[in-house]
C-alpha cells in the first residue's frame, strides 16, 4: 500500500476515465482515487477544454485576429453580443483595433499556456537535478545549494522576474528565462526534502552496494520515488507561472505587443476601462481566472491523492 | 548570541554586496550606457569625450570599484530622464509605497483575523465554507485583474471611490500622508484592499488552523470549567496564544507587500516607487533600476536579518544549530 502507491503516477491522466470497477494497476487506483472528487474531474475536464482550445485556436476561433485582412478598425469597441456588418456576431465584443475578443482570446491562451508550460517544464527540469544533485552529494556542497535556494525564496518571485527582465528586456524567450529563474528553487527545495528521506532508505543502500553508478542511482532509484510530490509542486508553480507572466506582460515588461498573451490583451482593455467598456479587460481576466483555477484545483487534488499520509 | 547576531550580519553584507555585484554587472553590461547619452549627430571623438566624462573607457573592476564607492557614500547615479539622484528620487516615493502597504496589513489584520476565528470556530457552518472557499479564490486570482475589476465595478459603475493617485496628502509629525485626510483615505481604500487581498486569505487560513488547534488545549477547558464567558475565552485566552505565529508571518510578508505594490501602483497610479520603477524600466532609467533594486534588497536582508534574530532570541535552537552545523 505504501510504495505501490508512486510508481507510473503519471500526471497526465488521458481523460477522464470513467469508474473502473477492477482497477489492480497502480495508475488505475490512482484514477479511481482521483475521480472521487466531483470538483476535481469538473477542473481537470475544464482543463483539457482549455487546452485543446489552446491548441486548436486557429480552426475554433472565427477570425485571425491578426490577420489584417479579417480585421476591420470600423468594428472596433463594439459590446459583446454585437453584430458586425459582414453579419457576424461578437459573442464578447471587440477590442480597440476591431479583432473579435473571443478569437484573441483563443490565441492569447496559446501564448500564456506555452510560456508557462515551458518555463515550468524547465524549472522543474534544472530544479529537480539541483535538488537530487544536493541531497545526494550532502555536506558542503549542499549546504551552499540550499543557501542559494534560501535567499531565493525569501524574495518573491515577481521581484525577481522584475529584476531579470529590467536587465535583459521584452521577448519571449527572456520572459521564460526570467520565470524559470524565479521558481527554480521551489523545485530544488521539494525534490531535496524527498531524496533526503529516500536516500537512507535500504534500497539505495542495496543498489551502492550493487556497485550501480552515481547517476544510476540518483536518476532511476531514488527520482521515481520522489516524483509524487514534484508533480503537485508542478501543477501549482505552472499555475503561478501562467499568472506570473500575465502579470509581467500587464506591466508593460514581459512579452512584446507582437506576441499577445492574456496579459496583454488585459492591459489593452485596461486603457478602455474608464470609459465604461468593461469586456475588452474582463473576459481575457475570465479565461486567465478559469485556467489558473482549473490547474489548482487538479494540484490540489493531486496532492491528496499522491499523498498517502493525507488519506483521510 | 553575539556571535550568531554577527555571523547572520556578516551573511547580509555579502548578499548586499552580491546583489550589487549582479545589478551592476547585468545592468551595465548588457549595453552600453553611453547611447542614452549619445545624440545621432555627434562624430566619434564626441562619443569618446562622453564616454570619457562618465567614466566608461576605465577597466570594468575600476568601474564597479567606484560603483560601489559611491553606492557607500549614498550615491547611485542620476536619473537619465528626470536629471535628478536616483537615490533621492527613490525616497521621495518611498513614503506613498509604504503608506501603501501598511494600509494593506492592517487591512489583512483587521479583516482576517475576525473572519480566520470565525470560521476555525465553527467549522461546520455554510459561512464558514464560504469563507475558505474566499480566501482559496483570494489565492488564486490574478491580482492585477481584481484591481481592474475593483475600478469598473466601485469608481466607473458605482462611482463610490476614486480609481488613480494618492488624493490629498496632510503632514504630521514630519510624515506626509495621505492617510491623514478623508479625501486621501478614500483613494487608498481600493488599492489597499487590492493589495491585501492575499494577505487576507493567508491570515484567514493561519487564524483559522491555529483556533481549530487551540480550541481542544486544556487551558480552554480550563477557562470553560471556571465558567468565563465564551467571547472572553476566545477574545483574550485564545486570541492571545494564536496570534504569535500569525504576527511572525505578517512580519515576513511586509516585504512581499512591497514587491507587490509595483503591481498594484501601476493599475492604480499611485505614485510610490514601484510605479517609478516600471516607468524606469520602460524608460531605460538605468540609475533608478539600480537604486530601486538596491533598496529594495537592503529591505529584504534587514527584513530577515531581524526575523532571524526574534527567531534566535525566542528559540534558542535556531542559533544552537547554527553552531553545531
Amino acid at each position: 500500500m505504501s510504495t505501490a502507491e508512486l510508481p507510473g503516477a503519471e500526471p497526465a491522466a488521458d481523460a477522464a476515465v470513467p469508474l473502473q470497477p477492477q482497477a489492480e494497476t497502480p495508475f488505475g487506483r490512482f484514477v479511481q482515487a482521483y475521480v472521487e472528487s466531483p470538483l476535481a474531474v469538473f477542473a481537470f475536464v475544464l482543463l483539457v477544454l482549455i487546452v485543446g482550445a489552446a491548441i486548436a485556436a486557429p480552426w475554433l476561433a472565427p477570425q485571425n485576429p491578426y490577420d489584417l485582412a479579417q480585421v476591420s478598425v470600423m468594428d472596433s469597441r463594439l459590446p459583446p453580443g454585437a453584430v458586425s456588418m459582414d453579419g457576424y456576431t461578437f459573442w464578447l465584443g471587440t477590442d480597440g483595433a476591431g479583432r473579435d475578443l473571443w478569437s484573441a482570446i483563443l490565441y492569447g491562451l496559446r501564448i500564456s499556456l506555452t510560456v508557462g508550460a515551458l518555463s515550468g517544464m524547465a524549472a522543474l527540469l534544472i530544479g529537480m537535478v539541483v535538488g537530487l544533485f544536493a541531497a545526494y552529494v550532502g555536506g558542503r556542497t549542499e549546504n551552499v545549494l540550499m543557501r542559494v535556494v534560501d535567499l531565493q525564496l525569501s524574495i518573491p518571485a515577481v521581484l525577481i522576474a522584475l529584476i531579470l527582465l529590467a536587465v535583459l528586456g521584452k521577448g519571449l524567450d527572456k520572459i521564460i528565462i526570467a520565470l524559470i529563474v524565479a521558481q527554480w528553487a521551489y523545485y530544488a527545495r521539494t525534490v531535496r526534502s524527498s531524496a533526503l528521506v529516500e536516500r537512507r532508505k535500504e534500497y539505495v543502500e542495496a543498489a551502492i552496494c550493487l556497485g550501480l553508478s552515481r547517476g544510476r542511482i540518483i536518476f532511476r532509484h531514488i527520482l521515481p520515488n520522489c516524483l509524487a510530490p514534484l508533480i503537485v509542486v508542478g501543477t501549482v508553480q505552472t499555475a503561478s507561472a501562467i499568472a506570473l507572466e500575465a502579470t509581467l506582460s500587464f506591466l508593460g515588461v514581459g512579452l512584446p505587443p507582437t506576441e499577445p498573451s492574456l496579459g496583454l490583451l488585459i492591459a489593452n482593455g485596461f486603457n478602455y476601462m474608464l470609459s465604461g467598456r468593461y469586456w475588452i479587460a474582463f473576459f481575457p481576466g475570465i479565461a486567465l481566472l478559469l485556467t489558473i483555477c482549473a490547474i489548482n484545483l487538479v494540484g490540489d487534488r493531486l496532492r491528496d491523492v499522491l499523498n498517502p499520509r493525507l488519506a483521510r | 548570541m553575539a556571535v550568531f547576531i554577527l555571523r547572520r550580519l556578516m551573511q547580509a553584507v555579502l548578499v548586499v554586496l552580491a546583489m550589487a555585484c549582479l545589478v551592476f554587472f547585468g545592468v551595465y553590461l548588457v549595453g552600453d550606457p553611453v547611447w542614452m547619452f549619445v545624440s545621432p549627430d555627434m562624430n566619434q571623438a564626441d562619443i569618446a569625450a562622453v564616454t570619457a566624462s562618465l567614466g566608461l573607457d576605465r577597466p570594468i573592476w575600476e568601474q564597479f570599484a567606484r560603483f560601489l564607492w559611491s553606492a557607500l557614500q549614498g550615491d547611485l547615479g542620476r536619473s537619465f530622464v528626470f536629471g535628478e539622484p536616483a537615490l533621492k528620487l527613490i525616497l521621495s516615493r518611498m513614503p506613498a509605497t509604504l503608506e501603501l502597504a501598511t494600509a494593506a496589513l492592517v487591512m489583512a489584520i483587521v479583516l482576517g483575523i475576525p473572519l480566520g476565528l470565525y470560521a476555525g470556530l465553527n467549522p461546520e457552518r455554510a459561512g464558514s465554507r464560504t469563507i475558505m472557499a474566499g480566501s482559496i479564490v483570494g489565492f488564486s486570482l490574478p491580482n492585477f485583474w481584481v484591481g481592474i475589476m475593483l475600478i469598473m465595478v466601485f469608481a466607473v459603475i458605482l462611482g463610490w471611490l476614486p480609481s488613480t493617485g494618492r488624493g490629498e496628502t496632510a503632514t504630521y509629525f514630519g510624515i506626509t500622508s495621505s492617510l491623514f485626510t478623508l479625501d486621501g483615505l478614500r483613494h487608498i481604500i481600493l488599492p489597499a484592499f487590492n493589495l491585501a487581498l492575499t494577505k487576507i486569505a493567508l491570515v484567514i487560513r493561519l487564524t483559522r488552523a491555529g483556533t481549530m488547534e487551540a480550541i481542544h488545549q486544556d487551558y480552554i477547558k480550563f477557562a470553560r470549567a471556571k465558567g468565563l464567558s465564551q467571547r472572553r475565552i476566545v477574545l483574550v485566552h485564545l486570541l492571545k496564544n494564536i496570534m504569535i505565529p500569525i504576527i511572525t508571518v505578517i512580519g515576513l510578508e511586509f516585504g512581499t507587500l512591497v514587491a507587490f505594490a509595483v503591481v498594484t501602483e501601476t493599475v492604480f497610479a499611485w505614485p510610490g516607487m514601484g510605479k517609478l520603477l516600471i516607468e524606469a524600466i520602460q524608460r531605460l532609467d538605468r540609475p533608478v533600476i539600480v537604486a530601486y533594486l538596491m533598496i529594495i534588497v537592503l529591505l529584504f536582508v534587514v527584513i530577515n536579518l531581524l526575523v532571524d534574530i526574534c527567531y534566535s532570541l525566542l528559540d534558542p535552537r535556531v542559533r544552537l544549530g547554527e553552531v553545531s552545523r
